[in-house]
């Protein structure tokens, strides 16, 4: 059974459609990747999996339950996290509160302040960040925010993982690490869907990859396919084409 | 709960402290003249309006313009059924009258945008005195009730007991795991519910404890007045000075509003017996200056100054 | 039975005029220049009271008052624009915080604002008679000041919206409702602009003012009430909609007449009960985007 399943998951910002009935799957330990150009309705999709937004039809299922409208807090505990497009820690909390939130709240509740805080240190030590855990997170460089963010999700114990545009904004050097922090997360046995523009990431972290524009799904596939896929091309070669004139 | 920068002996000096204004607090009645009771429950009333804004409107970031409202609920309490219980009890239900409002308002409104929640806390204040006085006149009959007369000291010592449970309650809630929680959703909404903070509830039960102390305060100072009507207790000017004392003093740190508070309770004291038409003039530019300038408040100031007196003498070194 | 209604209705469409004239000044402080000014009715407060004062001590035409008292607002808000929230959104981080400052900061004019007012005038409640006979309208008998309020009300409105639709300025306030930025890319000078349509805004309050002196007793603190009501209204027509605001304005003087009838005193509780259910359901409102 997959982990993750969605039919028909519609979404319309008044009249436009941000999502046009697109199904998915995932199986559990994978790794999809969901591409598109910008505005596709990538991170929108993210929202309606996650509960920020409400899908207008469609329904989605994650374990086999139905979480199609629920509470984001409830979808957190029952182990979905996520990480957001533009970054959004505690700015004015330190490194290690910040993480030290999820440990309290987004799992099974009860957990004592020692275990949590003991969690959340060694969180901070599988991302790379135990040096900075007293530092406010407003004065973290843009990819210590985003470790930062991963740890705060990975603290809620999920079974699956949303990653929105970890990539973005880093140099080839944060690059690796964050690549590299992606495997350690899949060694772990958590599922991973990750929004990217940086084709070489995915392609190289994913099995399969799913295609979205204007709202809709227009491929799937395995990295090969989808490089060689001339509706993909098209798309990606097209904008090129009007960013140009 | 982590981290603090405080180191043992620092926090054990500023406890010592507490504790002996506190003593000093409660022996005000008997060896100070009278005039000075009166002060202080003054101020009391004003710290604990503003403190229990804060504890709300500081960490959440949501902007309530409904303290009045609390307030006035208390002081409606206490008029109804204060003849008729022994007072602690009176608080103590006019309390749970009160959080079942909060819940009730907190539960519908807040899961609104912060400026329509404003808005919205704006306006209840207003409703509820049409309300009452609609009631008033088609249901009782009459206009404005009479209140119990209490002594100036019980009055002061009932004071001085909520103002150190809430205190304590802020204290509490500040250390604990929901004191973090509020935080969060004070400075990232979205992410504090995708980690798993159940938002909408948090907000609702901190509003309706913040609530309970309005209340309870107003409970209390109903029976210094004697004669109150739906338009003296549900006056939007106890609505205003907690905000002006909350930002006037600083939201950022629990003393922040009880100088803020203090300090401008006592200038409200002096204005009233000279320049009475001017003080909600001055009132109101203070506001005005403070959102413009003082984005911190006093407590901002101060850790300026003391950041910068700091500075100078690690550079003398 | 038809008679009553009818009553009720052209009572409700007095009202309204009222109403839509100050959401609509309201509208555009908010939708526009995103104060939301909770001393609008200060300012209405004050166009009433100019009026009331020119009447009693020159024996100006109360109609006539309204184009000395409102301008002069438009100054005051112009101004107050220029200086206090313009500073106010330089040093703020973020739209919402700017809201946030600008809404406490408007709080605190209703204080400076009503001391200011009563030192002048006094606490008490002050009325005139002007215009104070009957009209038979449809059966019924209403005061010729209300009937001409309406009429004034619609006039104004109707001017204004026809300089929005039409003008230079009026497409450039329109523009920078809704984009700003992009509106000051194109040469919009978006500041002037913002502080004109919180003018404007404030001479939409003092023309309701001076109308509204005509018809009621007013007093230093009659503001609040108008303020809440005009929010309610801004709502109820959609925030940051012009027209919205205009039929909102009526709708909600409809409302109230019926309900005053029905109940009278209720008109306020049952406006905000419309609120609430107005937040909780369709927060844009009825024409809101």
């Amino acid at each position: 059974m997959p982990i993750l399943e969605g039919k028909g998951v519609t979404k319309y910002f008044g009249g436009l459609a941000a999502v046009s009935d697109v199904d998915f799957n995932v199986e559990q330990g994978d790794a999809l990747g969901l591409i598109g150009p910008n505005g596709a309705g990538k991170t929108t999709l993210f929202n309606l999996i996650s509960a920020a937004l409400v899908p207008k039809s469609g329904t989605i299922r994650f374990k086999g339950k139905d979480i199609t409208g629920l509470s984001p807090y409830k979808i957190c505990r029952m182990g979905v996290a996520r990480t957001f497009q533009s970054v959004k820690v505690f700015a004015d909390m330190p490194v290690l509160n910040n993480v030290v939130l999820g440990s309290y709240f987004g799992t099974s509740p009860g957990m004592s302040s020692r275990d949590a805080v003991g969690e959340a240190t060694a969180l901070l030590e599988f991302v790379g960040l135990s040096a900075l855990k007293a530092t406010p997170a407003k004065d973290l460089t843009l990819a210590n925010q985003k470790r930062l963010e991963v740890a705060r999700a990975l603290s809620t114990n999920p079974e699956l993982l949303l990653l929105d545009e970890m990539m973005a904004g880093l140099n080839p050097a944060e690059l690796a690490q964050a690549m590299e922090l992606v495997t350690r997360i899949r060694d772990k046995g958590i599922t991973i869907i990750m929004i990217e523009h940086v084709m070489k990431a995915i392609m190289n972290a994913c099995e399969r990859i799913m295609v979205l524009h204007h709202g809709a799904k227009i491929a799937e596939g395995t990295p090969q396919e989808i490089a060689t896929s001339k509706t993909v091309i098209k798309v990606y070669l097209g904008e090129k084409a009007h960013a140009g004139s | 709960m982590g981290i603090t920068t405080l180191t043992s002996k620092k926090s054990l000096v500023w406890w010592a402290i507490i504790l002996i204004i506190f003593i000093l607090l409660a022996f005000v009645p008997l060896y100070a003249p009278g005039y000075t009771a009166i002060l202080l429950t003054s101020i009391l009333m004003y710290v604990i309006l503003t403190v229990s804004w804060v504890m709300f409107s500081g960490s959440t970031g949501y902007m309530s313009l409904a303290p009045a409202a609390f307030f006035g609920v208390g002081i409606y309490a206490s008029a109804i059924i204060g003849g008729i219980l022994p007072f602690p009890i009176v608080v103590g239900i006019g309390g749970l009258a009160r959080f079942c409002l909060a819940l009730l308002v907190g539960a519908l409104t807040l899961r609104l945008r912060g400026i329509y929640f404003a808005i919205f806390t704006f306006g209840l204040v207003m409703l509820m005195a049409h309300s009452l006085l609609f009631w008033e006149l088609h249901v009782t009959g009459t206009r404005g009730r009479f209140v119990i007369v209490m002594g100036y000291n019980t009055i002061y010592y009932y004071l001085l007991g909520i103002f150190v449970l809430l205190l304590l309650t802020a204290y509490l809630i500040n250390r604990s795991r929901f004191g973090l929680a509020l935080q969060s959703i004070g400075q990232e909404e979205d992410a504090a519910a995708h980690t798993g903070v159940n938002v909408t509830m948090l907000k609702v039960i901190t509003f309706a404890i913040s609530a309970f102390f309005m209340g309870a305060a107003g409970a209390v100072m109903a029976t210094k007045w004697t004669y109150i009507d739906p338009f003296i207790a549900f006056n939007p000017f106890y609505s205003f000075m907690p905000v002006v004392m909350a930002i006037f003093g600083g939201i950022g740190q629990l003393y922040g509003p009880i100088i803020g508070a203090a300090i401008l309770t006592y200038l409200e004291e002096i204005l009233i017996t000279k320049f009475a038409e001017l003080y909600m003039l001055i009132f109101g530019t203070i506001l005005v200056i403070a959102i413009l300038y003082l984005p911190d408040g006093l407590v901002g100031l101060i850790q300026k100054m003391w950041k910068r007196y700091s500075e100078r003498k690690h550079a003398d070194t | 039975m038809i008679v009553t209604i009818l009553d009720v209705l052209i009572a409700g469409l007095l009202m309204g005029g009222i109403y839509a004239l100050i959401a609509v000044g309201l509208s555009l402080q908010y939708g526009v220049a995103r104060v939301l000014n909770i001393a609008h009715g200060e300012f209405i407060m004050l166009g009433a009271f100019g009026t009331w004062m020119l009447y009693k001590m020159v024996g100006i035409n109360p109609l006539v008052s309204l184009v000395i008292c409102a301008p002069f607002l438009f100054l005051i808000g112009f101004f107050l624009h220029k200086t206090l929230f313009r500073s106010l959104l330089a040093s703020s981080a973020s739209a919402d915080i700017f809201e946030g400052r600008s809404l406490l900061a408007s709080f605190g004019l209703i204080f400076i604002i009503q001391n200011i007012a009563i030192l002048t005038w006094g606490a008490d409640i002050k009325s005139y008679s002007y215009l104070n006979y009957g009209v038979n309208l449809a059966g019924a008998v209403f005061a010729a000041n209300r009937l001409v309020t309406l009429l004034f009300a619609v006039v104004i409105s109707a001017a204004f919206y026809l300089f929005l639709a039409r003008t230079r300025l009026g497409k450039a306030i329109r523009a920078a409702a809704q984009d700003p930025r992009t509106a000051g890319l194109m040469g919009v000078n978006i500041n002037k602009v913002l502080a004109l349509c919180f003018g404007f805004g404030a001479l939409m309050a003092g023309f309701a003012g001076g109308l509204l002196s005509m018809c009621y007793p007013i007093t230093a603190t009659m503001g609040m009430e108008y303020t809440i009501i005009a929010i309610i209204v801004v709502v109820l027509g959609g925030m940051g909609s012009i027209v919205g605001s205009f039929i909102g304005g009526f709708l909600l003087g409809i409302i109230g007449s019926i309900v005053t009838y029905i109940e009278p005193g209720l008109a306020l509780v049952a406006y905000y009960v419309i609120f609430i259910v107005l937040l909780l359901a369709r927060p844009t409102g009825i024409l809101g985007k």
